[in-house]
């Protein structure tokens, strides 16, 4: 995993609650069977025209000039929420997006988020607004979010601090194979599972 | 310390929680579809590691495949490479696959329960949200991303922090026609899509005490549409009867230790739930969704909401989106509001109970003119019972198609998907934008309330002649 210590960026704002994963890469883009390619079908029905995705919508903000090249996301409460397709967060990586900043999030694509490198920033309701209001009044507005001190820094220097379980930090910081770190326990799975009782062994 | 059923069966699955590590939690039944899994495999064994307990996972083909015919050649290139992977990966690492061919295929949610392989007091995941299904027998079960499923393969455990507790308790009994389906999207109305999000739930009180397994199934089913991580309802002898010799449920004297130790899995009377919420059933009325969430949901003698009710402006913009995409206006009565698609089917409501009430409903009618209605049963087994009973025969002489098993136009991954501006009537559980076909519009229903507006070609109060 992509190691994650601090970034700057363009952000992008889509100001829009309840944002699901279906939204996000919808389910005719699932039949890959690998992790790449996903990103030019991010948010394909908002994005595009049309059903093959050669009409960029000129409405939609993430085609629009001035948020080319954004790697910040900023949206709304309850990000994420619905299916557990980890294809989401392989998109908005895909896409070049490195934190997705919100009031809440839900819970499992927080976590595919996580194992992905993508920093899932929670923040008040109104320190989003604020950020995504100077994000709209100036073009260019950089955001810089910072793993290590824990805040968010916006446009006009507010500095907003954010929390994550110590756990998903440490693994984000070092980029840790959660897989390597937990097979250094292989020793104890197995006594645990010589103790499973038989009826559910 | 008294303990939540939660409590207690994370309690008996930690492994080991290291200093400044999230907890190691294990996996007792991982299960496995086509669609979230290829990454995972391939991702072990470009690793070089191995998939430590495959006697302990189960695979089945569902989400992309044909409701029309049982062959490869029905499904589009790209689904079909991936249904041939899975087939190709189950056969590398030696897992049990029930394949588009085997006769107790279905989806995964269905089929899991009654094969026995869901169990009270186990771990169960699965790549796939609706995996709380499971938490119906009082097993704790959630829907995991394809990175987790890599890591319980490889390892059979997860990383976990645990959850935050919730108890919803819906007191009283409800009235004649009410469904599981409607007492779980009342919840979901009164909590809201995120109500749930960082609890594991559990539902109790005398109407969810009342439900048959089928019925609890719908209503964990539905845990994730109140983004809650887990739904979870306290086994009894109703879940014993159910799973008493079924394939992998335990027998002979594990059988007889397994009913001691479920005993035990009910939460404790003074253990203390980190929030809780009550309802009524008998307020609870046939329920349906007018927008592009399911806590968008309101009952059938309800009108589409106004938005200028809504005093938080972020609320009132999604109401104001909803109703621009469902092309609502605002004061609508519910049972004015005409469909022309019918789904019938998907994890949430495709088991034999929700066949049963829906034949209920179409048995002696005819769907109604410009009406396309599907039934598509949950697994091979379903199929097979419903056959047994006549079922199909009833939808198919009303018009009713009648279909092979799969998740279908719940995501509408295969041929079954709706076309832009059209209205449907589904048992399903997301009412997303685009979910069934984009530009088309969902409102989810109980199996009754679907069968009804088929054949009056608009929602009805079906506690009513209509």
């Amino acid at each position: 995993m992509q190691p994650f210590t601090k970034h700057t960026g363009l952000a992008v704002i889509l100001d829009s609650a309840n944002v699901d994963t279906d939204q996000i890469i919808p389910k005719q883009f699932l039949s890959k069977v690998t992790r790449d390619g996903f990103g030019v079908h991010l948010f394909h029905d908002w994005r595009y025209l049309d059903d093959a995705g050669d009409q960029p919508n000129p409405s939609f903000n993430l085609n629009k000039p001035r948020y080319q090249g954004a790697s910040i996301l900023l949206s709304q409460e309850n990000f994420g929420c619905g299916s557990s397709r980890e294809h989401a967060p392989w998109a908005l990586a895909d896409f070049g997006l490195r934190v997705i900043i919100a009031p809440s999030f839900a819970d499992i694509f927080y976590g595919n988020s996580i194992n992905n490198g993508l920093l899932p920033v929670r923040l008040t309701d109104a320190e989003v607004k604020q950020l995504m209001s100077e994000v709209d009044a100036k073009e260019g507005a950089e955001i810089e979010v910072d793993l290590e001190s824990l805040t968010v820094t916006s446009p006009s220097g507010a500095v907003f601090h954010f929390e994550i379980a110590a756990s998903a930090r440490h693994n984000l910081l070092n980029g840790l194979d959660a897989i390597g770190l937990t097979l250094s326990h292989a020793d104890t799975i197995a006594k645990y599972e010589a103790q499973i009782p038989a009826w559910r062994a | 310390m008294a303990k939540t059923l939660y409590e207690k069966v994370w309690d008996s699955h930690v492994v080991v929680a290291p200093e400044g590590e999230a907890p190691i939690i294990y996996v007792d039944r991982h299960l496995v579809h086509e669609v979230t899994s290829p990454q995972a495999f391939s991702g072990i064994e470009v690793a070089g590691r191995r998939l430590r307990a495959a006697d302990k996972t189960f695979a089945t083909m569902d989400h992309n495949t044909s409701t029309t015919s049982a062959s490869l050649e029905a499904l589009s290139p790209m689904a079909r490479t991936q249904v041939e992977t899975l087939e190709r990966n189950c056969k590398e690492f030696g897992v049990r696959l029930y394949d588009i061919h085997h006769k107790n295929q279905g989806i995964v949610h269905v089929m899991g329960p009654e094969l026995g392989i869901t169990l009270p007091g186990t771990v169960i995941v699965c790549g796939d949200s609706h995996t709380a299904t499971h938490g119906a027998f009082g097993a704790l079960a959630f829907g995991i991303g394809t990175s987790e499923v890599e890591h319980v393969m490889a390892t059979q455990t997860l990383r976990q922090l645990k959850a935050k507790t919730m108890k919803i308790e819906v007191r009283g009994h409800v009235a004649p026609g009410i469904t599981a389906k409607d007492i779980v999207l009342a919840i979901i109305g009164k909590i809201g899509m995120d109500g749930g999000t960082g609890y594991v739930v559990e539902f109790c009180g005398e109407a969810i005490e009342a439900l048959t397994m089928e019925g609890r199934m719908t209503v964990c089913n539905m845990a994730i549409e109140m983004g809650a991580k887990a739904g979870m309802i306290a086994p009894d002898a109703t879940t014993a009867e159910y799973l008493k010799g079924r394939e992998f449920a335990p027998k002979g004297d594990n059988w007889q230790q397994a009913l001691a130790a479920w005993q035990q899995l009910k939460t404790d009377e003074d253990a203390v739930f980190d929030a809780s919420i009550v309802l009524d059933a008998k307020d609870i009325a046939p329920q349906l969704t007018w927008g592009t969430n399911p806590g968008q949901v309101v009952a059938i003698d309800q009108q589409v909401p106004n938005p200028e009710n809504e005093p938080n402006s972020t609320v009132r913009s999604s109401i104001e989106s909803a109703l621009q995409y469902v092309d609502l206006t605002a004061g609508t009565l519910m049972t004015d509001v005409s469909i022309n698609k019918v789904f019938i089917g998907s994890c949430t409501n495709s088991r034999i109970e929700d066949l049963r009430a829906a034949a209920h409903h179409a048995k002696g009618r005819k769907v109604a003119a410009g009406v396309k209605a599907i039934v598509v049963p949950g697994s091979g087994l379903v199929k097979e019972q419903a056959e047994a009973e006549g079922l199909d025969k009833i939808f198919t002489d009303a018009g009713f198609e009648w279909r092979l098993p799969g998740c279908s136009m719940c995501l509408a991954m295969n041929d079954d998907k709706l076309e832009a501006g059209d209205r449907c009537a589904s048992t399903s559980n997301r009412n997303f934008e685009g979910r069934q076909g984009r530009g088309s519009r969902t409102h989810l229903v109980s199996p009754a309330m679907a069968a009804a507006a088929a054949v009056a070609g608009h929602f009805v109060d079906i506690r009513k002649p209509y």
